[in-house]
């Protein structure tokens, strides 16, 4: 296996597993402001993505990626298959086959702004945004340390708890969806940090 | 002119199916009707597989409107649509309207030869302006 697949290897590996873990937390989470789902819909997603990792690992970095986006939209059900599928398919198309460090930023930054177009939604509707944001902000700004920008993200996941919900389920409950973190902002840093563990560890 | 397909989305397969035995008994059964519910695995929720399938079913050249109940519906629909052959997206659309007023609405509209604007315009007279 080349090095680019092994890499793809370890990062979907690292991706699955961490979800996998927090998949009660994630539900738990859920239970609070949503319905429920989120723990046992995303870990049902990254299941069938590692189940078919023997065929998406080889592809190259816009197709891999691609292929772990259409994943996660036709299994995850729920809200989080379309704008974590969408996340995936769109640094998919936007990355060149062998991307650079300028490639990853730019790619990224597209796929949040196709997410908020899938998700009708800004910052500060208490959404995975409230995290993706802070850090390609961060990248934006040439922060390349991966502990500071786990650090960003896990900021701007306690950050999300006094945000009162505006889009998504949780926006039903009102001013009684304050006080709990966002779900989606959750597993947003767990895989940012998942892939920064694996990129740390290659490095 | 074919008449205009309805696909009912719900994230329970019994509301989704009630919903279009209501549709079935009110409006009749010229109008080509598809519903789907639940997600993946069997559970409540919505997906987008199972959206294309009942999108397909419906299929018509007149087009196909979607009713559609809580948040992932909506964005599981919208998914889907984008997934459709290009020939296909533009005469497909979500109606923001209730899931079974708007189907019954839309379909009566369809019935009578409307065109997919008009059925969505008029289902979505339901909803609060």
């Amino acid at each position: 296996m080349d090095r680019g697949a092994t890499l793809r290897e370890a990062l979907l590996k690292a991706v699955a597993e961490t979800i996998d873990r927090h998949a009660e937390e994630l539900t738990a989470l859920d239970q609070a402001i949503g319905d429920g789902d989120h723990g046992i819909n995303m870990k049902r997603g990254f299941e069938a993505a590692l189940a078919d990792s023997a065929n998406l690992v080889p592809k190259p970095w816009p197709d891999f990626l691609k292929g772990v986006g259409m994943t996660l939209v036709m299994k995850v059900g729920g809200a989080s298959g379309p704008l974590f599928g969408t996340f995936f398919l769109t640094l998919g198309k936007e990355l060149p086959a062998e991307p650079g460090q300028a490639d990853i930023v730019r790619a990224i930054r597209a796929a949040i702004v196709a997410v908020q177009a899938r998700g009708k939604s800004e910052r500060g509707q208490k959404t995975l945004l409230d995290v993706m944001i802070p850090v390609v902000e961060a990248l934006e700004a040439g922060e390349a340390d991966l502990t500071r920008l786990v650090g960003v993200a896990n900021g701007a996941v306690d950050a999300t708890k006094p945000i009162r919900a505006i889009r998504g389920r949780a926006s039903f409950l009102g001013d009684r969806s304050i006080g709990h973190i966002d779900p989606g902002a959750r597993s947003s840093a767990l895989m940012i940090a998942a892939v920064a563990q694996v990129l740390k560890e290659v490095a | 002119m074919s008449t205009v397909g309805i696909v009912i989305v719900s994230h329970s397969a019994k509301v989704a199916e009630g919903a279009a035995d209501m549709v079935r008994q009110m409006v009749g059964s010229e109008v080509p009707l598809a519903w789907c519910g639940g997600d993946p695995s069997g559970g409540l929720g919505t997906s987008v597989e199972a959206i294309l399938t009942a999108i397909d079913r419906a299929w018509s050249d007149a087009g196909v409107a979607l009713l559609v109940d809580l948040g992932g519906a909506e964005t599981n629909s919208e998914m889907a649509i984008e997934m459709l052959p290009a020939d296909r997206q533009a005469r497909v659309v979500v109606c923001n309207a209730p899931i079974v007023e708007g189907a019954v609405i839309a379909a009566t509209e369809a019935a009578g030869g409307s065109s997919l604007d008009v059925v969505r315009r008029t289902a979505e007279e339901l909803s609060p302006q």
